[in-house]
């Protein structure tokens, strides 16, 4: 046993001669792992069909999003049921608008919701954690209890106020929604820059004689990266819930445009009425895509965080 | 423990007022006044108007009066659009009913997310563990305002065993709906913490020798396992406190259930400045005291912190 078996002497004999192989790094290797996991690449392709269905599905349609199909109006349960016919695919609304044209509008605007959320929270969470955890002491503990502060305050409320004085809007909207999906990534990056900020690489770069924002941009942001990705992706959908529940509410998106949460909310005031394709188109892209959203994250988190399983 | 509660209150009590000072600022920033109609004020009926709620004084002055008057007298002032009500009647007509199905959904999500997670980890990779591991990523789907209209389709349009809104004083068949729909979600997250840390103690040294000694299973759970596996849950509820506190606003106006939520969306639509202060700084207090003690609480629990 002590010695090394007859065939691995020889390949190390010829390893010299060999060509080297290629090297696998560890994103390589995250990659593999991601691939191999049959729900995460699932959710991928769902994922994929939502995208080309929200940039595309408009040119499926002849109706628009606000245009209002007068021979519908008044019989809507009666008429307004998905058809191929007349080229309502989904059905149409309350007001006989497309609810075809309608839910590929919802989904833009969800989308756009979930992913300005996240980008936001990757970009100000990442520098906000990484700085207060890298600069530590005093200058921590503020940036945190700041942190701490806002996460303790029900935000849903004082972003409705905030809706209500400067008038509702896609932009406001925005804004509240920056204004707080950063608060957990700040929290996660600067516990990962505690661990990071010790090792070696970093000290070297000190002894060098490296600026401090320079350490955290080269040295610290790029570690976190793996992480920070698989939050974002987790977070996209929390976002996604957020605004739907705002619109849900009447106080989010403001009419023609619409996202999945007035969608639901204007077919759950239908659901009497026997027009259940109301509810149940936008209902389903929401609960579809959530699921994938969730299962990509939790994908990611294996491939990317493998500790963690 | 005392000095740790005091520090706790140190930070609580800043924060509640500033919540109060933001959004009265935020309020002061609000164009337009709450007596603008479409047909117009004369100038003589609005100086009156402001003279009254006291609008005419400078900034500084209202605010420290508003403030003064919130935090001795507990009064948010009257009502801009019901003319002959306060903010403290408001709540006191809506908060009782947000209370009584808020708290019956505290108890759902964490009796039952809690027996859930548990029993997932007690039988892991059992038919039970699977059960529960479905239902928990099933519902993370499945937030408030998507469960209350299929709760509604489902228990009110088919099967028409419940009401599918109302409040009637609270009788049980108008809570269970409006509970159903705003514990879901947190159930399932409940039970997805307790089964992964329950999990975890289960596998720690401590209860394999509480095992070698020939304890019953029962007796290993409940003693020595149950107290270090519900501290992530502790930490959890924070946060589940502020989402079902939200999520009533929706409950309120689906079910039309009347608590305060209602009167918040109403007052949001209507431009209602103060009822939604009132209800602002309401919640956000209620928000820094819960978390104060669960923050407390866990302090208690956990060995591990020193204060």
């Amino acid at each position: 046993m002590v010695f090394p078996r007859r065939a691995t002497v020889e390949a190390l004999e010829q390893a010299g001669t060999m060509e080297a192989v290629q090297g696998r790094s560890l994103w390589d290797d995250a990659r593999a792992r991601f691939f191999r996991n049959k729900a995460a690449v699932a959710s991928l392709v769902v994922l994929a069909a939502v995208v080309i269905f929200a940039s595309f599905g408009q040119l499926l349609t002849p109706w628009s999003n606000e245009e209002i199909d007068w021979n519908m109006l008044g019989s809507v349960a009666q008429l307004g049921a998905p058809s191929i016919e007349n080229r309502h695919y989904f059905g149409v609304d309350e007001t006989g608008r497309d609810l075809y044209a309608r839910t590929v509008q919802g989904t833009r605007i969800s989308l756009m919701v979930g992913i300005v959320g996240a980008l936001i929270s990757v970009i100000v969470g990442t520098a906000w954690g990484a700085t207060a955890g890298y600069i530590g002491g005093r200058t921590d503990q503020v940036m945190m209890r700041i942190v701490d502060l806002m996460m303790s305050i029900p935000y849903m409320f004082v972003l409705i106020l905030l809706l209500v004085v400067f008038e509702r809007s896609i932009l406001m909207l925005f804004i509240g929604i920056g204004l707080i999906s950063w608060l957990d990534m700040a929290r996660i990056a600067r516990g990962q820059t505690l661990s990071i900020k010790n090792k070696e690489f970093v000290e070297a770069a000190q002894a060098m004689g490296v600026k401090t924002s320079t350490i955290i941009i080269r040295h610290i942001v790029p570690n976190l990266l793996g992480v920070v990705i698989v939050y974002a992706t987790l977070l996209v959908p929390s976002m996604i819930i957020f605004e739907s529940f705002i619109s849900f509410l009447g106080l989010g998106v403001q009419e023609p445009s619409t996202s999945w949460g007035a969608l639901i909310a204007a077919g759950a005031d239908q659901m009497r009425n026997g027009t259940p394709w109301m509810l149940g188109f936008p209902l389903a892209f929401f609960v579809v895509t959530l699921f994938a959203l969730f299962f990509l994250g939790d994908g990611l988190r294996d491939a990317l965080d493998p500790k963690d399983r | 423990m005392l000095s740790f509660i005091i520090k706790r209150l140190a930070v609580a009590v800043p924060t509640i007022l500033a919540l109060i000072v933001f959004s009265f600022l935020l309020m002061e920033a609000a164009p337009g006044s709450p007596f603008a109609t479409e047909r117009g004020v004369p100038p003589e009926v609005l100086a009156n108007l402001e003279a009254k709620y006291g609008l005419d004084r400078p900034l500084i002055e209202r605010m420290g009066i508003y403030i003064w008057n919130v935090v001795t007298q507990f009064d948010f002032g009257p009502s801009f659009k019901f003319k002959d009500r306060t903010v403290n009647d408001l709540i006191a007509q809506g908060f009782p009913v947000t209370l009584t199905y808020g708290f019956w959904s505290f108890v759902v999500a964490v009796v039952v997310g809690g027996t859930l997670g548990i029993l997932a980890a007690v039988y892991h990779n059992t038919w039970l563990d699977y059960l529960a591991v479905g239902i928990s990523v099933g519902a993370q789907v499945l937030p408030n305002f998507v469960m209350a209209p299929i709760l509604v389709v489902v228990f009110t349009l088919w099967l028409g065993w419940l009401p599918g809104g109302g409040w009637r004083g609270g009788q049980w068949e108008y809570v269970i709906l409006p509970v159903i729909a705003l514990s879901t979600s947190y159930m399932a997250s409940i039970a997805r913490i307790t089964r992964s840390s329950m999990l975890e103690t289960l596998n720690a040294q401590f209860i394999r020798t509480a095992r070698a000694k020939g304890l019953p299973m029962r007796r290993v759970i409940f003693r020595h396992a149950l107290k270090p596996a519900m501290l992530p849950v502790i930490s959890y509820l924070g946060p589940a406190f502020v989402g079902m506190i939200t999520g009533s606003v929706l409950i309120d106006v689906f079910f039309s259930t009347g608590g305060i939520g209602q009167f918040f969306v109403n007052s949001a639509l209507s431009r209602d400045y103060s009822v939604i202060m009132g209800i602002t700084i309401l919640i956000g207090s209620l928000t820094v005291l819960f978390n104060l003690v669960v923050d407390v609480a866990y302090a208690w629990i956990d060995p591990k912190i020193r204060y």
